[in-house]
């Protein structure tokens, strides 16, 4: 059973996703403040987290990188007003996903449930090695474990599962629509920001430049694992 | 009864100009200077037509004051200077004539009585001298005729007295003048006649003596050349003062008239702030603050009516955000009610989990239309397959047979759009048809290049409805609007096509509704293919 932490600060929407998703199948924690959901944060464990972008007291968005500073957990904006800045930064933040006000339950719970099967990355290629070098990078695609010039590279589930599709067929060019269904698991008319957000995230960690080596632009086309 | 001649009757005051005179000074302005007054409809025309060929600058208004001021400034001067100097003249030629006659006439009288009535040479060799004696330092010639009998002082070589001259004195008893230009000198010559009385009261008669006198007028030639060119003077100096208040007065017109017209273009290009600067109290200080008054009117008006509208927006976007919350609680919990319950309550909650999605959709939609009212509605364009786009869609929401496609190959038709937003056109389009006809609804999908050389990509939805009702074609895309209450299905929430063509917009692209003379309708949409890809994207990478 996913377990859910929610940060929701109207009691109705609140108690409603709760009962949804219950319905569902998940145990779900609710708490109303940003602050509450860092608390719980530790004694929950959650599998994912759905947080609400406008709160009382600390922002969504802060609450998004204070978890994400310590923690690669996935989390979903539910965001109110579907304003694209909000969605953008977001996203930039560390959000693997997002969803518009009002949701439907099961909308949601599909959702969780691909952001949960991006922890569960591995691509169902046997025939491959266990660890794959890129370069400096190297892809252990059996234990999920990225490093960079030696070290580890912490990636949040959506950023990894990017890398592992990417990095499966080097010099391959994908288009946004196909990274979205791959990785998100959108249809083929999603946002594409939450393509091109978790591709800044992920050329960050890996300490790209202007020039990227690993996750490259192909103008007009979408992205490709550098081959050299 | 007295034979000795008399002079007391001599009549000199009326005097007669004689023909002759060769003086020509210019003494009214001709014709050419005056303005040519009421030319006919004709020429009127014609002049219209010549002054429209005249460049602007020619054409405007300083120009026109100018050529106004040195008109006026010469028809003035000359005139009345032509004036002053037809009096000048005359006054001063009549005088020095005047005093010159009578000299001319105290001399003669005085040497007359002295004179035999049938005198011989010698004795008009004596009048002679004698006038000229009394006359010496002024230059005087003068000679004496009697019958064949001439003498001159101091010398011969009097200038020959027109034969006018001749007869008038020796048939009229009056003194003759004459102006002649001798060698390019000007010269009075008077002749004289000689009456005599017989006694009181009787008639003078001619003795047929005559004397003449020729004087040089140099001094008075001197004083009228002197005048003409004063009189030049003058109008030249007019001329220039005119030049000179002409442009003061233009550029005093003109300031306040250029200002109206880069504010009145100022304001034309929406800039409804603009002010002008009211200085002085006449008619073009009063034009200038009837058009502050009105522009100051436009942009309270404009401001008022887009308060308004701002309000009515963020009216529509408050409502859509309030209830929203109520919506999400209500949407996330849909799914737990039992809709396959039997009975009333399972139908009851059936309406409740349809009308709560109808709702959702209604304010997702609100939500967007208040996104496009705001401005902040943003264009994420990707470059896509179009094609592929369309398939996907259709796919996505309905069976096959429903949806009849035409389109072009993979890797065929390219372009950047923003996916998430064709893909609510397309749906929206083929939405509609399928509401008001039966399926299959037909798309096609292609390329036209239009004048300008512009390649477009073109998406045609074609349905087999009633078509569109005339009245209805104008309002097709305005929001809320059904074209039959009746027919519309329930859920169409009356945004769809102000969303698709709002859509569009953003796109650049065009869309528009026609009938098809068989029956049904159709939805074109145009999108501008971008094949220069221009933008840059925001992250860097290998191109």
């Amino acid at each position: 059973m996913p377990r859910v932490l929610i940060v929701e600060d109207d009691q109705d929407v609140r108690r409603a996703v709760q009962l949804g998703l219950r319905h569902q199948g998940h145990e779900v924690f609710a708490v109303e403040t940003g602050e509450e959901g860092l608390e719980q944060l530790l004694p929950f464990r959650p599998d994912v987290v759905v947080l609400d972008l406008m709160l009382p007291g600390i922002s969504g968005l802060d609450v998004c990188r204070r978890i994400r500073d310590r923690d690669q957990v996935p989390i979903i904006m539910v965001t109110a007003r579907g304003d694209d800045i909000d969605v953008v930064v977001g996203l930039e933040t560390g959000a693997d996903d997002y969803v518009v006000k009002p949701v439907q339950a099961r909308v949601l719970d599909a959702r969780i449930r691909a952001v949960l099967r991006r922890q569960d990355a591995s691509l169902p290629d046997g025939t491959r090695p266990r660890a794959e070098t890129h370069g400096e990078l190297v892809v252990d695609r059996a234990g999920l474990v990225v490093t960079h010039r030696g070290e580890p590279v912490t990636l949040a589930p959506s950023e990894l599962r990017l890398l592992l599709t990417l990095s499966a067929s080097p010099g391959q060019v994908f288009s946004r629509q196909q990274l979205l269904e791959a990785v998100w698991e959108h249809s083929y008319h999603g946002d594409i920001r939450l393509v091109d957000a978790c591709v800044k995230r992920l050329r960050n960690k890996l300490g790209e430049g202007r020039n990227p080596r690993y996750v490259q632009t192909v103008r007009g086309f979408g992205y490709r694992f550098g081959t050299s | 009864m007295s034979d000795r001649m008399s002079t007391r009757t001599w009549r000199t005051a009326r005097m007669r100009k004689a023909a002759g005179t060769r003086r020509t000074v210019p003494e009214a302005p001709t014709a050419d200077e005056t303005p040519a007054a009421g030319p006919g409809a004709g020429p009127r025309r014609f002049l219209r037509a010549a002054l429209a060929r005249i460049p602007l600058p020619l054409r405007g208004l300083r120009p026109r004051l100018l050529a106004s001021f040195v008109l006026v400034a010469v028809a003035s001067a000359l005139g009345t200077g032509a004036l002053a100097f037809r009096e000048a003249r005359t006054g001063v030629l009549q005088q020095s004539q005047d005093s010159v006659i009578n000299r001319f006439r105290t001399s003669v009288d005085a040497v007359a009585p002295s004179i035999p009535l049938a005198p011989d040479r010698s004795d008009l060799q004596f009048a002679v001298d004698q006038v000229l004696y009394a006359n010496r330092s002024s230059g005087w010639r003068i000679m004496a005729t009697y019958g064949g009998h001439r003498a001159y002082a101091p010398s011969a070589g009097f200038v020959e007295p027109s034969p006018e001259m001749l007869r008038s004195v020796r048939d009229r008893r009056v003194a003759v003048f004459q102006r002649m230009n001798v060698d390019g000198r000007p010269r009075l010559v008077v002749g004289m006649p000689v009456t005599y009385t017989s006694g009181e009261g009787t008639e003078p008669r001619l003795s047929g003596f005559v004397m003449y006198l020729e004087v040089p007028q140099t001094t008075e030639e001197g004083y009228v050349e002197a005048m003409v060119s004063g009189i030049e003077r003058a109008t030249l100096v007019a001329l220039c003062l005119a030049v000179v208040l002409a442009l003061l007065a233009a550029s005093g017109v003109l300031r306040p008239v250029r200002a109206l017209r880069r504010a009145t273009r100022r304001m034309a290009a929406g800039h409804l702030d603009v002010r002008l600067d009211v200085t002085g109290s006449d008619e073009l200080a009063d034009l200038s603050q009837s058009f502050n008054e009105t522009a100051a009117e436009l942009e309270r008006t404009v401001r008022e009516l887009r308060r308004l509208e701002a309000q009515g927006r963020r009216f529509v976007a408050d409502v859509s955000h309030e209830l929203r919350t109520p919506l999400a609680a209500m949407s996330a919990v849909t799914d737990v009610l039992d809709l396959e319950g039997e009975g009333e309550t399972g139908e009851a909650l059936r309406l409740i989990s349809e009308g709560t999605n109808r709702l959702s959709g209604l304010v997702n939609d609100l939500m967007e239309i208040s996104r496009f009212d705001a401005g902040a509605a943003e264009l994420n364009r990707d470059e896509i397959d179009l094609a592929e786009s369309v398939r996907r869609t259709v796919a996505s929401r309905w069976r096959q047979e429903q949806v009849e496609t035409r389109l072009p190959g993979p890797g065929e038709l390219r372009a950047r759009v923003d996916p998430r937003r064709l893909d609510v056109v397309t749906a929206n389009l083929i939405g509609n048809a399928l509401r008001h006809g039966e399926p299959p609804v037909r798309l096609t999908m292609g390329v036209r290049v239009d004048g300008a050389g512009m390649a477009w990509a073109v998406i045609e939805v074609t349905d087999n409805g009633p078509g569109i009702a005339e009245e209805a074609m104008l309002h097709i895309f305005e929001r809320f609007y059904k074209a039959s209450t009746s027919r519309a299905r329930s859920e169409s929430n009356g945004l769809g096509l102000a969303i698709t063509a709002e859509n569009v917009r953003l796109h650049g692209g065009r869309i528009r509704a026609a009938n098809l003379p068989r029956g049904g309708a159709v939805f074109t949409v145009e999108l501008p293919l971008h094949r220069d890809d221009t933008d840059t994207e925001a992250d860097g990478g290998t191109r």
